[in-house]
């Protein structure tokens, strides 16, 4: 799982105040790096739509922040060397093993290979 | 009794002699365990031979020859397939002699592949008994001499075998026999005809004279439509099977020609007739024969047949103690079937495909019943079929990508329902993730380094407005009630954002449309160019499947048990099975999966959560699942789209057999 599909995930259990599952909380045992082509304009048009705050806490949590600002920049799509940060922490960081804990229920979503698996119960939906 | 003749001899063996006691022994216990024949250390008058069997391909002829050299022999009985006879001598004297004298003879097989090494040893009792003569199946009759040698060379020389010598997607199951049809071409991914699609010409002249003859002499009771022929060569044959009931009326005959061949009947309780079809007769099957007992022909270049000249007809079982090998020779059959039009009502319902619904689920009239509807008949059967259903969706929808590639660089696309992947690549500017119910299917995207995530539909764990387009393709048809498919499409365009665009795609009722039929209809075998198999290949296809009516049950049989039974059970209905490659009869479906050979590893220990068609029905046995579909009509996406207040219809098409959608979010 890379950190920009993290980006778009939310907790959907039954009873979830609302904008209260996101972000998930990322409890990874395995993350690894890998190297994805640069592609500058590309990353430029992710900023405004990531949830940047959410980008950088599970960058953070990963160890993997990269001196990502706690803001995107002015200018962020002329500047190379911060469009690389986004880059790396969105795409080349990717989590293998580990569990999404929904922020609000406390709910835990295991993540195998790469995978998460976000089937709820009968119940919980 | 102390000790016997042969322990006394015994006593000063020498080294050969020894080991080919204890080979005796073996062979012995080997009898015993495996076939329940008890051999005796005392000498009698009768014999088993073990190695010399016509199992072995060792011929009557050899045995009497090698036997009469000891003594008057009053009977060789030789049970077909088995690798033993057993030999009766009218003296005790020349059974002995032949025992000690025989003993370790070698024998070369018919078919001089193998030497054999003959063990003799005395048994009190000839299993006689247990080797009743069979009788002919009921229903089932051998006309002799059914045409003249003249007429037999005409139809021979009337098969254009040319172009139709390879069957394309069939020859495994063929194993080079060549085919050849008429009438209608029989499918054998199915085991059915497509009624809609006779072949044009109709049967050859030569064969509708024949066929009015026979129907004249009271041979058979009615006329054909479809004609099959196959040519075996020594050594080729056909796994038992059961002619499709659905597909064809009760009389099916086979005339044969160019030489004769056995054929191997057999009943579901394991009851066995070996019948001996002679050159230019004509089999007629009916009745039971035809729905019930399985019919094949062992491939093998012998055949066991009855010893004497004079009796060509009837089981070859009738008297083993008259059997031999015959040679075989290159078989040509004419198969002449019936095309039935509706459902079969034999009194065979266990092997009866049109009939054997008794699993089929009833149509859900509860939210619970729903669900449980969906989770056994749709993401059981993927996470079953995964690995299969993968290997055949390998090319993406032309339309589905061309939505995709116009959409803005940069774009946000989420493919909710995205199976094995197939669109989630296709784009380098945009960022699509793919969500699916299949575990099995989202590893699969794993697998190819894709980002997917398991989810339920109706339930996307992602953020509102988030997406700048989503796509849901062959993914609304699966739910089962008009609410939980406009709940897919209302979670659907919850992820878009405001401006976002939405496309859907579900599998159309109407497989013809504007004149056109549709690739599934077509099937495969439509196109040949590659070009054309791109889009067939990607379209919903289920070519490879168990044939199965897809009419109803008449009203007035009542299966007995069904696991979707309630309270209203008297008006609730059940979910018809649809036959692959036909026109839809209704809306609400069961659609055949026929699991291939070789993509069903798991099956080991994940149980089948779904009924296994009866063997004797598939050439293949391989496993059969039922998929849910509701597919739609004209309008009916439309209509269910314009209940969500927050989207407008872009556009609507329909698009080589399903219903598509652009909604745009508000």
């Amino acid at each position: 799982m890379k950190l920009l599909t993290h980006n778009m995930l939310t907790s959907h259990v039954r009873g979830v105040r609302p904008g209260g599952g996101f972000p998930l909380r990322i409890q990874a045992t395995e993350v690894k790096v890998n190297n994805v082509d640069f592609n500058p304009e590309f990353t430029a048009r992710m900023v405004p739509k990531v949830e940047w705050g959410a980008l950088v806490e599970a960058a953070e949590s990963l160890g993997h922040r990269s001196d990502l600002p706690a803001e995107p920049i002015p200018d962020y799509e002329s500047n190379e060397d911060f469009l690389r940060k986004v880059h790396h922490v969105l795409m080349e960081v990717e989590v293998v093993e580990g569990v999404l804990k929904c922020p609000d229920t406390g709910r835990e979503f295991p993540i195998t290979k790469g995978i998460p698996n976000m089937l709820l119960s009968e119940e919980e939906t | 009794m102390e000790i016997s003749g042969i322990n006394q001899q015994s006593q000063k063996l020498s080294k050969k002699e020894k080991k080919l006691r204890q080979k005796q022994m073996k062979v012995r216990h080997t009898l015993l365990r495996h076939e329940g024949i008890e051999c005796v250390s005392y000498p009698t008058k009768s014999l088993v031979i073990a190695n010399g069997g016509l199992g072995n391909g060792v011929s009557r002829c050899q045995v009497l020859k090698l036997a009469e050299r000891c003594g008057l022999v009053e009977a060789l009985l030789m049970p077909p397939n088995k690798p033993y006879s057993f030999l009766k001598y009218e003296m005790l004297e020349d059974s002995k002699r032949a025992y000690d004298s025989l003993n370790g003879e070698d024998v070369a097989s018919e078919d001089n592949t193998q030497n054999v090494v003959l063990y003799f040893n005395f048994v009190e009792k000839v299993p006689w008994e247990d080797m009743t003569p069979s009788t002919l199946p009921p229903g089932l009759r051998v006309i002799e001499e059914v045409v003249s040698p003249e007429e037999e060379g005409q139809l021979l020389e009337c098969i254009d075998w040319g172009k139709d010598e390879v069957i394309p997607n069939a020859q495994k199951s063929l194993k080079h026999r060549r085919v050849k049809h008429f009438g209608y071409e029989f499918q054998y991914d199915n085991n059915n005809v497509d009624r809609d699609r006779p072949l044009p010409g109709g049967l050859p002249d030569i064969c509708n004279t024949l066929l009015a003859k026979w129907l004249k002499m009271g041979y058979i009771k009615e006329s054909s439509d479809q004609l099959t022929i196959n040519q075996y060569e020594p050594g080729q044959g056909i796994p038992p099977h059961i002619d499709t009931h659905s597909a064809f009326e009760d009389e099916i005959i086979s005339l044969s020609l160019g030489a004769g061949i056995v054929m191997d009947f057999k009943h579901p309780d394991g009851q066995a007739a070996a019948v001996m079809l002679p050159q230019r007769s004509l089999l007629v099957m009916s009745g039971e024969s035809r729905y019930l007992w399985t019919h094949g022909i062992t491939p093998r270049k012998f055949d066991i047949v009855q010893a004497s000249q004079e009796q060509k007809l009837g089981t070859v079982t009738a008297d083993i103690g008259d059997l031999t090998l015959n040679k075989r020779g290159t078989r040509t059959s004419f198969t002449f079937r019936k095309v039935r039009r509706g459902p079969c009502k034999c009194s065979y319902p266990s092997v009866c495909d049109s009939q054997c619904k008794v699993t089929a689920p009833s149509f859900p009239d509860s939210e619970s019943e729903a669900s449980k509807l969906e989770k056994e008949y749709v993401h059981d059967v993927y996470e079953q079929i995964a690995q299969h259903f993968s290997s055949t969706r390998h090319s993406p929808w032309p339309r589905v990508v061309e939505f995709l590639r116009a959409l803005p660089r940069g774009a946000i696309v989420a493919d909710v329902g995205c199976g094995n992947g197939k669109y989630l690549g296709v784009s380098k500017d945009m960022y699509v993730f793919g969500c699916d119910r299949s575990e099995a299917l989202v590893n699969i995207c794993g697998e190819k380094k894709f980002q997917a995530f398991v989810c339920d539909a109706l339930s996307v764990p992602i953020r509102s407005g988030s997406c700048d387009a989503c796509i849901s393709i062959a993914v609304i048809h699966h739910f089962s009630t008009a609410e939980r498919r406009l709940a897919t499409l209302s979670e659907l365009v919850r992820l878009l954002r405001p401006g976002g665009r939405a496309l859907v795609y579900v599998w159309a009722l109407e497989q013809e449309y504007n004149k056109q039929k549709s690739k599934y209809l077509k099937g495969k075998r439509a196109g040949n160019s590659n070009m054309d198999e791109t889009i067939s290949n990607a379209i919903e296809e289920a070519g490879d499947s168990e044939s199965q009516d897809s009419a109803q049950p008449d009203g007035g049989v009542s299966p007995p048990k069904d696991r979707y039974c309630s309270a209203n059970e008297a008006v609730s209905t059940r979910l018809p099975v649809h036959t692959n490659r036909t026109s839809f009869d209704s809306q609400d479906l069961l659609v055949p999966w026929h699991l291939k050979d070789g993509t069903k590893k798991k099956m080991g220990h994940t149980k089948l959560c779904q009924p296994v068609t009866s063997s004797e029905n598939s050439q293949k046995c391989s496993p059969v699942f039922h998929r849910y579909y509701h597919v739609f009509c004209e309008g009916e996406l439309e209509l269910l789209c314009k209940r969500l207040n927050c989207v407008n219809v872009q556009e609507s098409y329909y698009d080589q057999g399903n219903w598509c959608v652009i909604l745009e979010k508000k």
